[in-house]
């Protein structure tokens, strides 16, 4: 307990550090603002996770973002406009979030933020991008909440937790012939969300819930909520969260002979899983909102480019994040032709995102409804055949028909 | 109820499991707490740098292709050694250098150089296993593959059984060394009034060095233990151990060696119980995310009627 108030405490020095320094950079800027001169440079922020037991993800939209961005400095700079990125971390914490989110507020020159990677992070986030009018394109935030709250500044290009968990429902009943389920969920927005919706269309089907345990993210040992699974005799599991836990309850299962089909969301999609769980992946499924680009020629070269300059090889959310940036890039481009070459205002990209029509991404197209919905996002439904990360293509749901 | 009874004998085994790595942890701040009067909170990354040495081991072991050669046992054990010794030498260079400059401080002072230190060592893992293989989280090799049915549906995995036997051997010479052992007199002197055991020719710095080296070194096998029976790993994995060890020390009854044993236990059989039960007790209305409430509701009350822990002495006024 005495931990939890020292981070309390330091995270609370940490904001009142922030806000002075906020304030001191906005009066700055509100002078240059009286004496006419503003600057030529157009900010775009990327925030994801890069500490922590999430960083990896985290790292890998930033780096797909960061490519998309250096592609197009050039196009910038001939329109007169030095892009810079400016990749941040909210740890996967909400409260690091709006810390995060009211620093980059305060800045004149950032005009759109590309994240994140938690809902329960988006969520509070954007309500302050809404208060500084910042665009925020979300590459990887399934939850409903984060468009369903109606924000003229929040868009995503990936597709919804209720439409996710209703495809796995489906998909598990269906073609996996699994009539029971037992459902484990991690408790945050993002786990709980997705074994939410999931319960509900699996029920609605005609399957049968037999379990719904909470684990606590950040703990290694599962085995009393595995035991239950194995009395209840259920055909299925159903695990809502991300994949540090969800590695280890296959692994754990697998250990414990308890032989059930296991189905997750896109929390699961990750390398980390073969190294995590190893053989005991074999035989998972998984659903999830991120195409595999690798088949593409365009997505050969982004991997080339990716691995050339990263040193690694992209994860699946890379590509969303290099759409992402795109989409928002875009947005910019039209707020700047929109005021006739100059340096546009936030409002003019929210509006100019938001229009965005017919974009021909490499993960994605993407075409934004009212609420900043993308009615052409794709739902996949992958396996791992082999103990190799990246899984194969099951089956490819359009995710337009689970859209209200 | 016979949903119940059929879990019993296997969540028994996962308690007692999960409970012997407390215990072993809740050993490293019950030391030095005991000696210093000091809850050093750099423990659960101790036991975390640990876990990282004792895996790196077994990995090196792996792809240099002696893991095959060797028995399985004599792996572990060389694992948990290497990592005994290393964090046994990291707990005693952190002694001398973040809590030996403040040890006539306040005890606050010495707290907070303590939390430094864990949020130091948990970003200088996350570097050292960043810079050096990329990724941060590590994958132990498996070492046991086969486990023991004891009926049917009852299965002992072997892995499981080592870990009690090794967890039980240096419980039983911890408790050896400290009552029977000339520096285990010492030991206790120094707890007793570090002054007067001055006065004794203790050298009452070599002793608090030697009981950091003890409980690290201790903090460096569990470590190991942890990461074969969980077998992943990550420079943050010590936080929750540490809270959850931490509890059981005091659970037990801070300062008491045979208390943070009996506390770890019984705190890993708590939870495992408090997950395997409450959703059949309470009709699904609480569920297994409600375990460490479970837990602490009865370590609370434990602590209402016995506030000095379960096997603590209450203290007597040192004259």
């Amino acid at each position: 307990m005495m931990k939890m108030k020292k981070i309390s405490l330091i995270v609370l020095v940490a904001l009142i550090m922030l806000s002075v320094v906020g304030c001191a950079g906005a009066t700055k800027a509100a002078d240059t603002g009286t004496n006419g001169e503003e600057t030529n440079i157009i900010k775009v922020a990327s925030v994801t996770p890069l500490s922590g037991s999430q960083a990896a993800v985290g790292e890998s939209i930033k780096n797909g973002a960061q490519l998309a961005l250096e592609e197009r400095v050039a196009e910038f700079k001939e329109l007169g406009f030095e892009l810079q990125f400016a990749p941040q971390d909210d740890q996967a914490d909400p409260k690091i979030g709006v810390a995060v989110a009211q620093k980059l507020i305060m800045d004149n020159d950032l005009l759109a933020v590309v994240g994140h990677w938690n809902s329960g992070v988006a969520i509070p986030s954007s309500e302050v991008y809404a208060k500084g009018n910042l665009v925020m394109v979300s590459p990887a935030n399934t939850a409903n909440d984060v468009t369903d709250r109606g924000l003229e500044n929040v868009n995503r290009i990936c597709a919804r937790d209720d439409a996710q968990g209703p495809a796995g429902a489906d998909y598990l009943y269906n073609e996996l012939n699994a009539k029971t389920v037992f459902i484990l969920q991690d408790k945050t927005t993002y786990g709980q969300g997705v074994a939410d919706e999931f319960k509900k269309q699996f029920e609605n089907i005609g399957g049968e819930v037999l379990g719904y345990e909470g684990i606590t993210p950040g703990e290694s040992d599962f085995s009393a909520v595995l035991e239950k699974i194995r009395v209840s005799k259920a055909e299925a599991v159903y695990f809502g969260g991300i994949y540090p836990e969800g590695s280890l309850v296959l692994k754990q299962l697998k250990e414990k002979e308890i032989e059930v089909k296991f189905i997750g969301p896109d929390g699961m999609d990750s390398g980390e899983v073969i190294k995590i769980a190893g053989e005991a992946a074999i035989g998972m499924f998984y659903t999830s909102l991120a195409a595999d680009i690798s088949g593409t020629p365009e997505g050969k070269v982004f991997v080339e480019n990716y691995t050339k300059m990263f040193n690694k090889a992209p994860e699946a959310y890379s590509s969303y994040g290099y759409d992402a940036m795109n989409v928002t890039l875009n947005g910019i481009v039209a707020a700047i032709k929109e005021k006739g070459g100059e340096k546009p205002t936030r409002e003019g990209i929210v509006a100019a995102v938001r229009a965005t029509n017919g974009f021909k991404g490499l993960a994605t197209n993407v075409t934004f409804n009212q609420i900043g919905d993308n009615t052409e996002a794709n739902i996949y439904v992958l396996s791992f055949e082999e103990a190799k990360y990246p899984a194969s293509v099951a089956k490819e749901i359009s995710a337009k028909s689970y859209l209200k | 109820m016979e949903e119940m009874t059929g879990m019993i004998p296997q969540l028994l085994i996962d308690g007692l499991t999960l409970g012997f790595v407390y215990a072993i942890v809740a050993l490293g701040y019950t030391m030095v707490y005991g000696i210093l009067e000091f809850i050093n909170f750099a423990h659960s990354e101790i036991f975390m740098v640990g876990a990282f040495a004792g895996t790196e081991v077994l990995l090196f072991m792996q792809s240099a292709g002696y893991l095959e050669k060797i028995p399985a046992p004599l792996a572990l054990l060389i694992a948990i050694i290497i990592a005994m010794v290393f964090s046994g030498a990291l707990g005693v260079f952190i002694e001398r250098v973040a809590y030996k400059p403040v040890r006539s401080a306040p005890k606050l002072v010495a707290f907070i150089s303590a939390i430094g230190v864990s949020f130091f060592l948990q970003d200088a893992v996350r570097l050292v296993e960043g810079l050096w293989k990329n990724a941060f989280y590590l994958s132990t090799p498996t070492l046991f593959t086969t486990s023991i049915n004891i009926t049917n549906t009852l299965k002992m995995p072997v892995k499981v059984i080592y870990i009690m036997i090794i967890a039980i051997i240096i419980m039983v010479s911890l408790n050896l060394f400290v009552n029977k052992h000339r520096l285990g007199k010492a030991m206790r002197a120094v707890a007793q009034d570090r002054d007067t055991a001055s006065l004794m020719a203790i050298n009452v710095n070599s002793i608090i060095s030697l009981t950091f080296l003890i409980g690290a070194g201790l903090g460096g096998a569990a470590g190991t233990l942890f990461s074969v029976q969980y077998a992943l790993i990550h420079p943050y994995v010590g936080f929750i151990i540490g809270m959850k060890a931490f509890t059981a020390a005091v659970f037990g009854g801070i300062g008491s060696i045979p208390g943070a044993m009996l506390g770890g236990i019984l705190l890993g059989l708590l939870e495992v119980f408090g997950a395997g039960f409450l959703g059949i007790l309470t009709n699904g209305v609480l569920g297994a995310e409600y375990k460490d409430v479970f837990a602490f509701a009865i370590l609370i009350i434990i602590l209402i009627f016995k506030p000095s822990g379960l096997l603590g002495k209450t203290v007597r006024e040192k004259v």
